[in-house]
């Protein structure tokens, strides 16, 4: 089981990314943004980061990059896709999920250990939980406020591409507490918090955060 | 305007020259005179003012900072000072480099940009020595907390601490925020970076081999910074003086990411013979650097240099502080595969010239030299001043003033103490801050040091402690410094690691006040005295002056930074409770000792008498039993015992988990709780025979306190302080001071969820 994590100029968590594909039993693989060269890999990872350094808006300008030309393009076929933070503003510039990611309502950076409430079991990504789980995991960001238009965000809550919603407070101002969505086939899949920073108990608030990885192995094979 | 060659020099030897505008004096205008046996062209008349100024300088501290090169050899000390970080040995053959970097004049004049490129400068700093930087400290400091321009800085001072470090993928795992009214117009913002390497991989800022070239890679060079250094740096501020934000420079972490990766993939491939990063005085400072540390010779083409802006002079190119800049020595036949990997990480890299033989380092602009110096003669032979020094006037009046030493309301105080800016919750500024990226955070804030994972195989790792007490070093600056350096110590041990080096920022007043020279030197003499006594290096540091306004100098700020080493990182000792039914025990004696006090300047307002009692061999004592009850896995937790004394450590221990305790306290209750006698930390076990055993073995105290449990502090006798109570009121403070809007949003901060 080969993994991909792509790293972009000002990617930052690609090496948690890769860490956290290794802990769940896979190969991770590194993918270069500027090369049109999606190795063979059974699976992405967008991490975290500033790609380009945030520069126009965060995620736009990666999102534009020859290998997300690819992702995109694989996506629609089925390959499974996870887009983390920073990530997940790529993916969402690209078209591949609905919405956007603006600035925290308090304007702050954040970092916090964040209660999730897990809403779907049953994506490509999140398979290894229960839904209704409630797990811990890290959130970081100044730009993770999760926005879209009332009757996009109703159509999303009525098609259950709600993936995890904040529990215990909302960290950044995010619409209806959505931390991360998918698209409509659940492979794809996006979100603010940090789970490949909680996936062993030495570092990490818990190691709630592996089961994304976990989840995707099973995806793979039985695909 | 005509440029200003070397031979228009000559031509022209009287032309009057603004050196004293730039920052020279008489005596080293006439020295510079007689080193080129002429008067200088305006661009060598630029590299020497910034060069000999005091921050590149060290002129007026170097004579005293000799002290630290007389301690005995360290079989830890791989490099030593001089380099851009001393490197130390940390065992399985990795190297550590670390350091600690001022930017206070940058930070009160631009907070946000201050910050952010201080952060910068220290992290190109330990890249250069061919580390990967892994994680940032901050050490802060600001005027009254309610003060109006502490609410100016203090904001725009995170944010760039933290908007450069989150940018740049590096961790923040710890510092320190204290307040006092002597920082208002004078903040301090002291930056450490640490990066780790094998021993193989160390690289040195020297340029060696006559044609190999000159490589300048990273942003281009704008007007940013110009003078930054002699105007900034080594002039005190001026109450009515012009605003001075040009001479700020301006941030872009993004392009400090690229540098780092660029950098690491060019040493993996062994593509540089020497490094120098781009900090104060750009590119005089790095090109006379590399030269007068190799064999001398160097010539520069500054048409070469890429520009931001066309309009520059060629002085002004070479004065620029424009950040994110780094300069290589290479080998002609690596030129092109270095430029290749420049290029795969959009880094704009230039040849702007070669190393040559001889000893004179030449710059030309347009064809015509403009430059033509002995390098040493600028990086390395500045002015050194044995500066006057006196005892301060007022120091025996103020020793003589000793604290009150009893608590009229044992629990009032308790919560004025935590309450206070100084003792509050600091989670306001460190949730800015990303503590999780890399994924080796062992420990970052709130604990007592910030502790990583530097081998995944093996679980090497090493914590990290900064503490500069400033009311300990007013009152003895010999003595304070010590206790400085004895609480990181400390820190670092109660971690459970070993302590193995220590680095330092020395933030004072104007050397040119004699009390300030002896402050100074009182607080090195006690810096080098320490580590001697506990047997550790100093790998470097920084020396911050002019920190002061008009006649108003800042308290000595000595901040000392200690490394230490755990051989297996899993086995680190955190402070919070976690667990209830253990045994809570006092390590250490506890005296009746107030002065520099938390307690006396929070509850009195006070600031007097003599600072606590310094007794190292029981620090060492301590530290040595505290890494065997780690490594032996004894205790659950453990706290130093410091600032507020054991009403600061129990409170921060209790509301970590929120875990409370039943506790009796023997003798003078003001004594136990708010007495800050070193060499003490709490800690929690189900062991307590075991702990009392290794305690006896090692010579430490032992004082039983009680036992963890319930939702409150309850003290036998004195006192009872819910935790739902106990933490409204340390959370509160800085939300209260610098806005709260996340309040209708809480969730937990970051590090408070147990791990099991």
């Amino acid at each position: 089981m080969r993994i991909g994590v792509i790293t972009f100029p000002g990617s930052l968590d690609d090496v948690d990314a890769a860490r956290a594909v290794r802990l769940a039993g896979a190969e991770p693989v590194s993918l270069w943004h500027g090369e049109h060269d999606l190795k063979g890999v059974d699976a992405v990872v967008l991490p975290g980061g500033f790609s380009y350094g945030d520069y126009l808006r965060a995620g736009a300008i990666a999102a534009r990059s020859p290998l997300v030309q690819d992702v995109v393009a694989a996506a629609r076929t089925g390959l499974p896709v996870l887009g983390i933070c920073n990530g997940f503003q790529v993916l969402c510039e690209a078209g591949l999920l609905p919405g956007a990611l603006t600035r925290n309502s308090h304007l702050h950076f954040r970092n916090r250990d964040q209660g999730l409430l897990v809403e779907r079991a049953d994506t490509a990504w999140t398979s290894s939980y229960a839904q209704g789980q409630t797990i811990v995991v890290p959130v970081k960001n100044g730009e993770g406020r999760y926005v879209a238009a009332d009757a996009d965000l109703d159509r999303l809550e009525g098609e259950g591409r709600v993936v995890v919603r904040y529990v215990g407070g909302n960290p950044n101002g995010s619409s209806r507490d959505i931390a991360g969505v998918t698209s409509a086939d659940g492979r794809v899949v996006g979100l603010m918090p940090h789970p490949e920073h909680a996936v062993e108990e030495l570092t990490g608030p818990s190691t709630d955060g592996l089961g994304f990885f976990t989840s995707v192995l099973a995806a793979v094979v039985a695909a | 305007m005509s440029l200003d060659t070397v031979a228009v020099a000559a031509e022209h030897p009287d032309d009057e020259q603004p050196f004293a505008e730039l920052g020279l004096k008489d005596d080293e205008y006439a020295r510079i005179r007689e080193i080129l046996g002429r008067r200088p062209t305006t661009a060598e008349l630029a590299m020497y003012s910034v060069m000999w100024s005091e921050h590149c300088s060290y002129k007026s501290s170097r004579v005293h900072l000799r002290r630290f090169g007389d301690l005995p050899k360290s079989d830890a000390l791989l490099v030593g000072m001089g380099e851009n970080a001393g490197v130390v040995d940390v065992g399985d053959g990795w190297a550590v480099t670390f350091k600690v970097e001022s930017h206070n004049h940058p930070s009160y004049v631009e907070p946000y940009q201050g910050a952010a490129t201080g952060v910068g400068g220290i992290v190109r700093d330990i890249l250069t020595m061919g580390a990967r930087p892994v994680a940032v400290m901050d050490s802060l400091r600001f005027g009254a907390a309610d003060a109006p321009d502490t609410a100016r800085v203090l904001p725009g001072v995170v944010a760039g601490v933290g908007g450069y470090g989150n940018c740049l993928g590096l961790p923040n795992i710890g510092g320190e925020l204290l307040f006092d009214d002597c920082y208002i117009g004078n903040p301090l913002v002291n930056a450490l970076c640490v990066g780790v390497m094998k021993h193989a991989d160390v690289r040195l800022a020297k340029a060696e081999g006559a044609g190999n070239k000159v490589v300048l890679f990273g942003a281009r060079t704008g007007g940013d910074g110009i003078g930054g250094v002699s105007v900034l740096a080594s002039e005190t501020f001026d109450e009515h003086g012009p605003a001075k934000r040009p001479a700020v420079q301006v941030g872009d972490p993004f392009t400090e990411k690229l540098l780092i990766e660029a950098c690491l993939e060019i040493f993996a491939a062994d593509l540089v013979t020497g490094i120098q990063d781009l900090g104060g005085a750009g590119i005089s400072c790095a090109t006379s650097e590399l030269a007068a540390a190799g064999s001398g010779g160097m010539a520069i083409d500054l048409d070469a240099v890429p520009l931001r802006d066309s309009t520059l002079t060629p002085a002004e190119i070479l004065m620029s502080e424009s950040q994110e800049r780094m300069c290589a020595i290479v080998e002609p036949g690596k030129v092109e595969q270095f430029l290749a990997v420049c290029a795969k990480w959009d880094v704009l890299a230039t040849v702007i010239g070669e190393v040559t033989d001889g000893d004179r380092l030449t710059i030309d602009w347009h064809g015509e030299r403009i430059v033509d110096v002995p390098p040493r003669t600028v990086a390395l032979e500045g002015p050194v001043y044995e500066r006057p020094m006196s005892r301060p006037a007022d120091l025996d009046a103020l020793q003589a003033d000793t604290p009150p030493s009893s608590s009229a309301d044992l629990r009032a105080d308790w919560l004025a103490v935590v309450a206070s800016p100084d003792g509050a919750d600091k989670t306001w500024v460190t949730e800015q801050y990303d503590r999780y990226v890399r994924g080796n955070t062992v420990l970052a804030q709130p604990e007592d040091a910030g502790v990583l994972r530097i081998d995944e195989q093996s679980n090497r790792g090493i914590a990290l402690a900064l503490d500069g007490n400033a009311r300990y070093a007013r009152l003895d600056p010999y003595t304070g410094t010590q206790l400085n350096l004895a609480e990181a110590y400390r820190n670092v041990a109660v971690s459970g690691a070993r302590p193995l080096a220590v680095t330092n920022c020395l933030n004072f007043g104007s050397p040119e006040e004699p009390e300030v020279m002896w402050q100074f030197a009182e607080a090195v003499r006690g810096l080098a005295d320490g580590c001697r006594a506990l047997g550790l290096p100093v790998t470097g540091g920084n020396v911050s002056l002019y920190n002061q306004t008009g006649g108003t100098a800042i308290n000595p700020t000595p901040v000392i930074g200690v490394l230490g080493v755990h051989a297996d990182v899993t086995r680190r000792v955190p402070s919070g409770w976690r667990a209830a039914g253990e045994t809570v025990l006092l390590l250490g004696e506890t005296r009746p000792e107030f002065g520099g006090s938390a307690w006396a300047g929070v509850v009195h307002g006070h600031l007097g008498g003599l600072p606590p009692a310094l007794d190292l061999a029981a620090e060492q004592a301590l530290a040595g039993l505290m890494v065997g009850l780690a490594a032996d896995g004894r205790v659950s937790s453990a706290h130093d015992l410091a600032d507020g004394g054991l009403a600061q450590a129990l409170t921060e221990s209790a509301l970590r988990y929120g875990v409370g305790a039943r506790l009796r306290l023997e003798g003078d209750p003001t004594a136990a709780l708010f007495a800050e006698s070193g060499a003490r930390a709490v800690v929690t076990t189900s062991d307590a025979p075991a702990v009392r055993a290794a305690a006896e073995a090692a010579g430490v105290p032992v004082t039983e306190l009680g036992t963890t449990g319930g939702e409150a502090l309850l003290l036998d006798g004195l006192l009872e302080l819910p935790l739902a109570e106990l933490r409204e009121t340390w959370t509160a403070t800085l939300p209260a001071l610098f806005g709260s809007p996340e309040i209708a949003v809480g969730t937990v901060p970051a590090g408070t969820v147990p791990t099991s």
